[in-house]
């Protein structure tokens, strides 16, 4: 409680205090009357304050003004029926406040709880200067400095290890219980905590560029996409207090003038008691709270499964998710190419890879760098010129003053070169030196052990169709699908055409049926921007997909992808459910008002109790499915 | 250009209304208020003095629910 509750706590006391008085001690009138102003004024002078605040600036469907108006209403009724009856006032006053501090005290302890999911800001770095350490705080580390992280403590910039071997534990970013082993060498994130080792670090980033600061960022200003049901709860809000207000205005006027009109008692304090009870019941606000709250905890349950949601606008659109389309390489498999064969080579198998890598030692392409790893040293780049990248096909070089040309089964059939078809899955690079072809090279990427499961688990999330883009060639994709449990692909596709795969999948895949693509951010930022929702895979490290992308994934798990649209499905559902629950009950008192069933004690009971309900239903969506 | 402010704010509807008369003020070209995350993002128009839309901004906003804070 802060201290602002704790003031609301004391007069909650003091005014039920002095109501208990009244009711126990048995008090002449004129002696009772100032027990009651007491209580009342105690309790609801902000109240009162506010509410002729609000008619200065204008607003007379302000909760606080309809409150009083309320109160005040039945205190007037009391003294005219001269009953002096002012309980009711008084209590329908006290419980409207125990429900605004009910409802301050979860927020504030949800919001806690949420937070410290996310909390993996440090909050020093140990920066080591001419020997001695130094504590300073991570956003004034300047770049390439050389920290030191303790057992325990949290990495707090982005760096590389110089000394020292640990393990890592980085469940909190990205939801994987299983420590991590580092060692010289190896690249730190930020955010993550150093379990075993003394570790040496130079730094890589500023705090603003490391991954803790753009993950804060990121988590902290997702609100602002606002899904569609917020929109509607506010717009809502907005209709809901006038027509309840209109609506006790006809209750305390119409059935009396009938009345009138036909000759019989008008009965005025009777309806305007109802009608004052319809003010009670005005206030949007247990259906306005518990909306955001279901949605932030949502954000927040998936956030410690390494899940990021950019807003709850995307998290509504995932729980309409129907087609997944995968970007193979990354998603599916590693995303780590290795060399798996060389076939009908007429020379030497390591030649054919030296000429390999020297034609493609400046391209940064995933199958050069495989290309290297198996030549085993630095290709010298003296021997190459002129060198041509033809996109999607390969590349064209000048070796040792030799022609070469390496690429795939397109560029071989462009250059007119009769070549030898491989039947193994996999990219194939075939060489030609001269204009004689002289055999291929195998490349393949390995499937991730877990792509079945998740598969399997996408299908039972209610996910009708899943498809498979890839560059690969139509063999060579049908293999893996088949191996994975995917029944359609794209095969062939040159970057350019993984956009206009998807917008042609966007357009079959109609309106309410939500399309997700998901890539590893390499290269597919355009795809990730045009599908209903983007989903990057293991994007700690690349920027562009981050910024891209409205769903990351931390880590490159496709099972993930499942998960969160089942934490989608979950909060919406409970979304929907305290939509529907709220206005039930908001209606079905107001139908009970207006009979004279429900008088204003049930109202400000009913209206607590939603709120108090909804705000327990909201937090539900902490809970990730299946997961305890 | 976009700031975030940290707001204090006790209910969700005021926080909506807030929004809304946030969004009024000369010089803003939009506003998002998150209740939970206690921040107000505001989208300045070209040119507009942010410090000073900022103080209207909060006298708009007093006007719905005088207890609020913006931070600026």
């Amino acid at each position: 409680m802060n201290r602002k509750q704790q003031k609301m706590l004391v007069r909650i006391l003091l005014s039920a205090g002095l109501l208990l008085i009244v009711n126990l001690i048995p008090l002449p009138v004129w002696l009772q009357c100032p027990f009651f102003a007491g209580a009342y004024f105690i309790i609801g002078y902000d109240v009162l304050r506010k509410a002729v605040l609000g008619i200065g600036n204008g607003r007379f469907l302000d909760e606080n003004f309809l409150m009083a108006v309320a109160t005040l209403g039945a205190i007037a009724l009391a003294i005219l029926q001269k009953s002096f009856e002012f309980n009711e006032a008084v209590a329908v006053m006290l419980f409207y406040q125990i429900g605004e501090l009910f409802q301050g005290i979860a927020v504030g302890k949800s919001r806690r709880s949420i937070a410290s999911l996310m909390d993996i800001r440090p909050d020093h770095a140990n920066v080591e200067r001419d020997g001695v350490l130094i504590q300073m705080d991570p956003e004034e580390v300047p770049v390439g400095s050389d920290i030191v992280v303790q057992p325990g403590e949290r990495i707090p910039l982005d760096g590389y290890i110089l000394e020292g071997t640990s393990a890592i534990d980085t469940a909190a970013l990205t939801g994987e219980s299983l420590p991590r082993d580092v060692f010289p060498g190896s690249e730190l994130i930020s955010g993550c905590i150093n379990l075993t080792g003394l570790l040496k670090v130079r730094t890589l980033r500023e705090y603003g560029d490391s991954t803790v600061a753009r993950i804060l960022d990121l988590v902290e200003n997702s609100a602002s996409n606002k899904s569609r049901s917020e929109n509607f709860i506010s717009k809502f809000s907005r209709i809901y207090t006038p027509v309840v207000v209109l609506g006790a205005l006809m209750l305390a006027v119409l059935p009396p003038l009938a009345a009138i009109a036909t000759n019989r008692d008008p009965l005025w304090s009777i309806w305007i008691y109802r009608a004052l009870t319809f003010l009670v019941i005005s206030c949007p606000c247990a259906l306005v709270v518990s909306i955001p709250l279901s949605f932030f905890a949502g954000i927040g349950g998936a956030s410690r499964k390494g899940i990021l949601i950019k807003g709850s606008n995307y998290l509504e659109t995932l729980s309409n998710v129907k087609t997944v389309v995968f970007d193979k390489t990354g998603t599916i498999t590693q995303g780590v190419f290795e060399v798996q064969g060389i076939h009908h080579s007429s020379l030497s198998e390591e030649d054919l890879i030296e000429y390999a890598t020297l034609a493609e030692s400046a391209s940064s392409h995933p199958i050069s760098q495989s290309l290297k790893r198996t030549y085993g040293h630095e290709p010298d780049r003296s021997r190459v010129s002129d060198i041509q990248e033809l996109s999607g096909r390969g590349i064209l070089a000048t070796v040792d003053g030799k022609h070469v040309a390496a690429g795939n089964d397109r560029l071989m059939s462009e250059l007119g070169i009769e070549f030898i078809p491989c039947r193994s899955a996999g990219t194939i690079v075939h060489i030609a030196i001269d204009g004689v072809y002289s055999g291929h090279i195998l490349i393949s990427d390995m499937e991730k052990n877990n792509v079945q499961a998740a598969m399997e688990a996408l299908k039972k999330t209610g996910v009708t169709r899943i498809v498979m883009l890839t560059g690969d060639s139509e063999s060579a994709a049908r293999q893996t699908a088949e191996r994975v449990g995917i029944r359609e692909y794209r095969s062939g596709l040159l970057p350019g055409d993984k956009v206009a795969a998807v917008e042609m999948l966007l357009k079959e895949s109609g309106q309410r049926q939500k399309l997700a693509f998901a890539g590893d951010g390499i290269n597919d930022a355009p795809v990730l921007t045009l599908a209903d929702v983007g989903i990057a895979m293991g994007a700690l490290g690349s920027d562009a997909a981050i910024e891209a992308a409205d769903v990351v994934l931390m880590d490159d798990d496709p099972v993930k992808i499942s998960l969160s649209i089942a934490i989608a499905r979950k909060c919406l559902r409970i979304v929907y459910e305290n939509i529907a629950f709220a206005l039930l009950i908001k209606f079905g008192c107001l139908l009970l008002g207006a009979l004279g069933i429900a008088g204003m004690w049930a109202a400000v009971f009913a209206d607590v109790g939603v709120m108090v309900l909804a705000v327990l239903n909201a937090m539900r969506a902490l809970r990730v499915p299946g997961h305890s | 250009m976009k700031k975030s402010y940290k707001i204090e704010v006790d209910c969700a509807n005021c926080a909506n209304l807030m929004e809304q008369a946030a969004g009024r003020v000369p010089g803003v070209k939009s506003c998002s208020v998150n209740f939970m995350a206690l921040k107000m993002n505001v989208e300045f128009e070209d040119g507009a003095d942010p410090a000073r839309v900022m103080k209207s901004v909060l006298k708009e906003c007093r006007k719905v629910e005088p207890d609020c804070e913006i931070e600026f």
